[in-house]
């Protein structure tokens, strides 16, 4: 089994925010990140996907369809976006990176082609990251 | 959904690696130039990692609000800008970053109380870095 890694950065803004909860909590709970116009992050994303090595091509994955891929279902729908408003998802749960981390890996599992997704790692900023591994 | 948050943090501190039961000899050839009696410092890169099921209230593993505060009044507090040959837990053992990587586990370990603590790796230079997950009986 080998492990390839491909990193991508896009950047989005997004605030936190439980309707559930009463002014005071959500204040509370989120600090400022409960400010309803939002604020930004530049983040990192990191897909590893695992398989064997294909004897012919000597590739793990198609890195091409790799990008192809995180493109198509992740920065074209994230970047540049206000999350809570533009990327379904976060409609209705709130766009904490542990959300968006387990967001990408629904978007990316059933995309990849012969290699399987092992790890979706994103950083929020560089002393923050989430790592998800999918059903544990 | 279970997920893993790693939170990095920075402080510097001093130390100077030194056995009681080794020679002089036998000191400087296993530490070099770490043995020089004044010590030396570094700045340390903290990583810690918890996890468990993300609150669906909340979107989070655990608050950072609560992990910050933690790993502020009990590690950053505890050794930022300090001399960790001076320090209690440092009596009886060397101060090597394994021994700093597992003390600060440790502390973690017995009283965070928020999220399920997976791993600590600790940076001591670009250069290196060390990692403990606990489980083994004694380290030191
Ligand atoms: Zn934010």
């Amino acid at each position: 089994m080998v492990y390839l890694t491909r990193k991508a950065e896009f950047s989005a803004s997004h605030y936190y925010h439980n309707p559930d909860f009463t002014p005071e909590e959500n204040r509370a709970i989120f600090g400022k990140c409960n400010n309803p116009n939002g604020h930004g992050h530049n983040y990192t994303l990191e897909v590893t996907v695992k398989g064997e090595v294909d004897p012919r091509s000597g590739f793990v994955v198609d890195l091409k369809q790799l990008k192809e891929v995180m493109h198509r279902e992740v920065l074209d729908a994230m970047d540049h976006r206000f999350l809570n408003k533009e990327v379904p998802e976060f409609f209705t749960q709130i766009p904490t990176t542990e959300n968006l981390a387990i967001a990408i890996w629904q978007r990316l599992q059933t995309k990849l082609q012969k290699a399987s997704l092992h790890r979706i790692r994103v950083y929020e900023a560089p002393d923050l990251f989430v790592d998800f591994y999918g059903e544990e | 959904m279970k997920a893993h948050l790693t939170r990095r943090y920075l402080f510097s501190a001093s130390h100077r690696l030194h056995s009681a039961e080794m020679s002089a000899d036998e000191n400087l050839s296993t530490y070099g130039k770490c043995n020089n009696p004044h010590g030396h410092g570094h700045n340390y890169a903290l990583e810690v990692t918890v996890s468990g099921p993300v609150d669906p209230s909340t979107g989070m593993v655990c608050n950072l609000v609560d992990l910050d505060g933690f790993v502020g009044r009990e590690v950053l507090a505890r050794y930022d800008l300090e001399n960790l040959n001076m320090l209690q837990e440092f009596a009886q053992s060397v101060p090597t970053t394994e021994n700093l990587c597992v003390e600060i586990f440790e502390i973690l370990q017995r009283s965070f109380q928020k999220a399920h603590l997976d791993r600590v790796r600790l940076e001591e230079t670009m250069m290196n870095s060390f990692e403990y997950t606990g489980g083994a009986e004694s380290m030191r």
